[in-house]
């Protein structure tokens, strides 16, 4: 049963890759997302990033890419924990991971999670400079064609 | 039908939801787009770069051509940035 988790609150990593740890497992892969501290466009860098969602359809789609990655690939199980609210560099966006026998359906697994997720899901993602600007992120056709990758 | 607005369409229309009554002669999402474009400068605004909007019908994505018949939510929002 896939663990899909939509909070402001931090994860704990730790605690989750050892929830997957259970008999018939052989290998844990996972991802985590983070804020990028980059410097942007000419504005500086970032100070601040908003997460805005869909509350009623967000974590529907998540369960909907979970049970796909169920489907394709024989796992023991799978989590996806999305944070939102105000975040700054450093702090976890994202944390995707899959359990299975064997390390290919895990590692591939999750790689599919977070493509997925970065194409499928409702969040909408806006960014503070330290110039005092403010802009919404664009979507980026190179997340588009990781998720076609899929679907060959 | 309520209606419901994210991230820039949201901040371009002004307001995050709506309940509205919906003349009887609009079918599909695209004909919804374009009534709503008719309601005032910041929805035509919104609207006004098709290919950067998105929709959901009952929390499904749904294409301009889809049908919006017994829909009870329709959103509309930017391609989404998650992850």
């Amino acid at each position: 049963m896939p663990r899909i988790i939509v909070q402001h609150e931090d994860f704990d990593a730790g605690a989750e890759l050892a929830r997957l740890n259970t008999p018939g497992v052989g290998g844990v892969g996972s991802f985590i997302g983070l804020v990028r501290g980059e410097e942007v466009r000419g504005e500086g860098k970032i100070t601040a990033l908003h997460l805005e969602h869909y509350p009623a359809m967000t974590a529907r789609a998540l369960a909907k890419i979970a049970d796909e990655a169920m489907a394709r690939w024989p796992l023991n199980d799978c989590t996806i924990i999305h944070r939102v609210g105000t975040l700054h560099p450093g702090e976890n966006i994202v944390f995707v991971a899959a359990s299975s026998a064997h390390r290919d359906a895990a590692l591939r697994a999750t790689a599919f999670l977070i493509d997925w997720l970065k194409t499928s899901a409702p969040f909408w993602k806006r960014e503070d400079f330290i110039s005092g600007t403010s802009a919404w992120v664009a979507a980026r056709e190179a997340d588009e064609a990781a998720a076609a990758e899929w679907v060959k | 039908m309520k209606l419901l607005y994210f991230a820039w369409l949201r901040e371009k229309i002004g307001h995050s939801e709506e309940d509205v009554i919906l003349p009887a002669n609009l079918v599909s999402v695209a004909d919804l787009v374009a009534w709503l474009s008719g309601r005032g400068p910041g929805y035509r605004e919104a609207f006004a770069q098709a290919k950067l909007v998105r929709c959901a019908i009952d929390q499904d994505f749904a294409q301009a051509d889809a049908s919006i018949a017994g829909a009870k939510e329709i959103a509309f929002f930017p391609p989404v940035t998650g992850g």
